[in-house]
């Protein structure tokens, strides 16, 4: 009992410390947001080195079986948590301004981390369930929290019914999983999903479908995506950025153990439904964003069509393939919240501007923020030598060893697609005239931030060796249960 | 030899120029000459310290020097640079036209000068980069990393459709080497590595070589340009600034070149021989139309762009007959053609810059007024149709004597060329110099001030003293071209001998 309190100790550790501050942030006399914020970062942090410290133990389950620590979700839990994190740290600066400072935003975050720590470790379907939707119901809120607009209450309201509508599907599926499998532990669905003749039974294959729908929700894939552009457009851009990065990061890492670990032997019932997916998703989000006018809209499509190219490693099932989904996940949250930096800083006189015309001849009155915005487009566009070509590289290096060469062929193509509206941004900035009304300094905060990430993905390229060891061990932490330390393994790597 | 890196440092120095002119300060005009100072400072530091790496290169072997290789992303795929008698010139090349470029922008380049001269320095790291790297992943950073700058230099400080010039460019060549990519991790899980020396030994399977071959060429053709993904070129060309057609005809072009003679011959020899046939009719294609299309132009910069693809068609003829003579002569034509396309632009630059026109019905009788530029420009123009004497023979007439040994009609058809690029190029001439002066604005035109003159000698000497004594060059390239095409033709009878086999 106390080694399983032992595993949950980073969750654990989230969830009192969201209590407390709730309790700091209702009880104290004088508006204690800025306080909460503080102790939100803290506590994400504190939960960020427990648990990349945790991966010591190596492969661990906690309460039957229900709750799994290894090497994968050490890094996808400090992954998450530092992206929620630094989401908190960029919202100051807007919340303060837009007027919607509330101490219950960041309680609401670090709830929906713990969610997402609860999700990454899960190794049941109850457990896996359980994780969804603490995250889901914090996400939900926030996404209204701009409760006086309509835009946003649509948007928190729109998340809600889609999302519960997704939950309901991933329960169904669930259920006939269990219902055939008689467990819903991943490993014993595992030992009982064994194809006949090549062929699986039809029920657990109308489940899986049913459950990889409910995921393909959470990371917004086509055909499941509807929701993207609307709740990205109507919720509050400090609150869009977080869900662009880390919900997406949680939601690959929780989709990549239940195909993985739970159903291995079904890869040929699984694979064509992911390569459907990422070829669809590639192709809508290249496609689709090139008539977007918003930023905010643009950002949401460019999301789905990342998360093409992640599934695309997905597809190929291979210890490699993890490694790359791994990497660019990595690579795309960083390129996202450093895009969203600057987005926020999209800020004149009036108020916040979010129409990609706005951006014009930003490059004359903004150099610094224009030369980070470039990069990240560039780097989202998947040009050498910035960090998103390496992402693009080692997930189509994983689908060509597994011959899924015609979507690796659709893949790159479609990448050429998205790459023109990735320039037209750049061309906005760079080549357009300026327009007369000036942008408000950068804050701060947003300028270190959308600096130091945008030199990470400039600089990526000269010792990206770090960062491709981390993720092969996590990759082979996930598919041989291996007992890999992942911070000892970095530090003594050849 | 040393363990110090010079190839690293000759890559990355023009980096190291960019970074220092970011720092500068001051007001407008301070940090617009500090930029140009520092950028020709450092293109000048790059050509010399080049020069040197020429100087100590062994001519005598085949084998990559100067090689440094360090673990980079892990699995076989590594940071390794090296240069062999094929790439080291192309190095020089670069190096040298590029305190031209900086010096022909000198007054031409007014506004943003400072992000200007970091665009074309990031550009210089790039494309020293592309013929020193010694490892495909590294070769695909540096070769697709060029476009960003290129993009922002035709884009920001191109012409009146730069805009629409500069995305064509882009996703044109993007669309090529992303097919490319694929290729090299295919080639990567056959090598477990992506070394160009091992991927040269591996030889892979005949079926396998097909695919690749057409995913590289598909790449490459587009760089050359070939007949008929060739449209990006002149629209780039025309809008581009006089320095960025300067670097765009005399470098860029010359890395699909290059793509070919480095990966694709020596790698898919039997694809490349199943192909040649193909090649070499798009080749032939590419001289004759493309010569006829640039006759019909009425701007001068268009129709040098219509001549660069001409003559990269006998480029691409002559690499694909797998002679020694042939491939000599490709790579003379490529270096031979960076200096005088170089030369040619210029030479519009300079008019360009006085009358702000290119087109060639507004110029005429310019010898009257202009005596030196007229011969300057005509000696270019001479070395363009490839007179006897200039540089611009040496290559034609190489890859001419290549292709007669395998197709004749496709010298027959190349040597028509010739004659079809004098057509135009003398009707230009006619048009822009002869004759009486019958603009009212041609009157006052001055002649080429002394920073042109010194900008422009140089690229006359090359042209002169390479055509009438070629030796240097093709001493170099010697012995890699033998040993390429030595080791193409063995791998062709091993794999015709193994058919008859069975």
């Amino acid at each position: 009992m106390i080694n399983d309190i032992g595993l949950i100790l980073p969750e654990l550790v989230l969830f009192l410390g969201a209590m407390g501050l709730l309790m700091l942030g209702a009880f104290s006399s004088k508006d204690a947001t800025r306080a909460v914020d503080f102790g939100a970062i803290i506590l994400l942090l504190v939960a960020t080195l427990l648990s990349l410290g945790q991966s010591q133990n190596g492969y661990a389950t906690a309460f039957n079986g229900a709750f799994v620590v290894d090497g994968f979700a050490a890094l996808m839990k400090a992954l998450t948590f530092v992206a929620t994190a630094i989401a908190i740290l960029m919202s100051r600066d807007f919340m303060a301004r837009e007027k919607l400072a509330r101490f219950e935003f960041s309680v609401l975050l670090v709830l929906a981390a713990t969610g997402m720590g609860m999700m990454i470790s899960a190794n049941d379907l109850i457990a896996l369930y359980m994780g969804i939707e603490l995250q889901s119901l914090a996400l939900y809120v926030v996404a209204a929290i701009n409760r006086d607009s309509l835009r946003s209450t649509e948007a928190g309201l729109k998340y809600f019914v889609l999302g519960a509508l997704s939950s309901g599907l991933l329960l169904y599926g669930a259920s006939l999983i269990y219902g055939f499998s008689g467990s819903t532990e991943f490993a014993e669905i595992a030992k009982a999903f064994q194809p006949v003749d090549g062929q699986l039974p039809i029920a657990m294959t109308i489940g899986l479908v049913f459950l990889i729908a409910g995921l393909a929700f959470k990371i917004s894939a086509v055909p499941f995506h509807m929701w993207t552009p609307d709740v990205y457009e109507g919720a509050p851009t400090a609150v869009t950025a977080f869900f662009a990065a880390a919900p997406k990061l949680a939601g690959m890492a929780i989709f990549l153990r239940v195909m993985l670990t739970a159903f291995p032997d079904a890869i040929i019932a699984w694979q064509q439904i992911i390569i459907f997916v990422s070829f669809a998703s590639m192709l809508l989000g290249a496609f689709a964003a090139i008539g977007q006018q918003n930023i905010k809209r643009l950002m949401a499509y460019s999301s789905i069509g990342h998360m093409g190219f992640a599934l695309v490693g997905f597809a190929a099932g291979s210890q490699d393939g993890v490694s790359g989904v791994v990497l660019y996940m990595t690579l795309y949250a960083i390129m996202t919240l450093g895009t969203f930096a600057c987005i926020l800083s999209m800020r004149r006189e009036g108020g916040m501007v979010e129409r990609i015309d706005n951006l014009a001849g930003l490059s004359q009155t903004r150099p610094f923020m224009a030369a980070c915005l470039a990069i990240m487009m560039f780097s989202l566009a998947g040009i050498p030598p910035m960090a998103g070509f390496f992402g693009k590289l080692f997930v189509f290096r994983a689908a060509i060893d597994a011959g899924l060469y015609g979507l690796s062929i659709l893949g790159v193509l479609s990448s050429v697609v998205g790459a023109y509206y990735y320039l037209r941004i750049v061309k906005i900035m760079y080549i357009d005239a300026p327009s007369d009304d000036n942008y408000q300094p950068m804050p701060r905060e947003l300028s270190i931030l959308s600096g130091v990430m945008a030199g990470f993905a400039l600089l990526f390229f000269v010792y990206p060796a770090p960062l491709i060891d981390l993720s092969n061990i996590a990759a082979a932490a996930l598919l041989n249960g291996a007992g890999t330390d992942v911070v000892t393994g970095l530090i003594s790597r050849p | 030899m040393t363990d110090w890196p010079i190839l690293s440092t000759i890559t990355f120095l023009p980096l190291l120029g960019a970074l220092f002119i970011m720092l500068v300060r001051g007001d407008e005009a301070t940090i617009a000459n500090n930029s140009r100072a520092v950028a020709l400072w450092t293109t000048v530091v790059t050509l010399f310290l080049s020069i040197f790496m020429v100087a100590q290169f062994d001519g005598s072997t085949a084998d990559f020097q100067f090689t440094e290789r360090v673990s980079w992303l892990g699995g076989g795929i590594d940071y390794a640079m090296g240069v062999d008698g094929i790439s080291v010139l192309f190095v020089l090349l670069t190096t040298a036209l590029m305190p031209i470029c900086i010096l022909a922008s000198w007054t031409s380049i007014s506004h943003r000068v400072r992000e200007y001269m970091v665009a074309f320095l990031v550009l210089e790291t790039l494309m020293i980069g592309v013929f020193c790297a010694m490892d495909l992943v590294l070769f695909y950073l540096f070769f697709e990393g060029g476009l960003i700058p290129m993009f922002l230099i035709i884009g920001v400080w191109g012409g009146a459709r730069r805009i629409y010039a500069s995305f064509k460019f882009f996703l044109y060549t993007l669309i090529g080497s992303v097919l490319m990519l694929l290729a090299i991790l295919a080639m990567y899980w056959q090598a477990d590595t992506t070394f160009i020396p091992a991927l040269t030994e591996i030889g892979f399977d005949a079926n396998m070589q097909t695919w690749l071959w057409l995913a590289f060429f598909a790449s490459f053709a587009v760089k050359m340009p070939m007949w008929p993904v060739h449209t990006w070129l002149p629209d780039a060309h025309v809008e581009a600034p006089t320095a960025g057609s300067v670097i765009l005809a005399g470098v860029l072009l010359k890395m699909g070149g290059y793509g070919f003679l480095r990966f694709s011959l020596p790698m898919f020899p039997i694809a490349s021989d199943m192909f040649a046939p193909m090649v070499f009719a798009l080749s032939a294609i590419a001289i004759v139309y493309t010569s006829l299309v640039a006759f019909a132009q009425e701007d001068m910069k268009k129709l040098i762009a219509y001549s660069s693809v001409a003559h990269m068609g006998f480029v691409t003829m002559g690499l694909f007959t797998a002679t020694v003579q042939g491939v000599q002569g490709a790579v003379f034509q490529m270096l031979s053609h960076g200096w005088i396309s170089g030369a040619l632009f210029l030479c519009v630059g300079v008019i360009y810059d006085r009358m702000h026109t290119r087109e060639i019905a507004a110029y005429g009788g310019l010898v009257n007024r202009m005596p030196i530029y007229a011969a300057v420009f005509l000696l270019f123009t001479m070395a363009n149709v490839g007179l006897p004497g200039t540089s611009g023979f040496v290559g034609e007439f190489l890859t001419i004597i290549g292709a007669f040994q395998v197709s004749t009609w496709t010298a027959l058809f190349a040597a028509s060329g010739v004659i079809f690029s004098a057509v135009y190029a003398l009707s230009l001439y006619r048009r822009v110099s002869l004759g009486r002066i019958e603009h009212e604005g041609l009157e006052q035109i001055s002649d080429m001030n002394r920073r042109e003159i010194f900008i422009i000698a140089p690229l006359a000497v090359a042209t002169i003293l390479f055509g009438v004594w070629p030796m240097p060059i093709l001493d170099v390239t010697a012995s890699s071209v033998e040993a390429l095409v030595s080791n193409y033709q063995e791998a062709l009878a091993a794999h015709y001998s193994g058919l008859s086999g069975y």
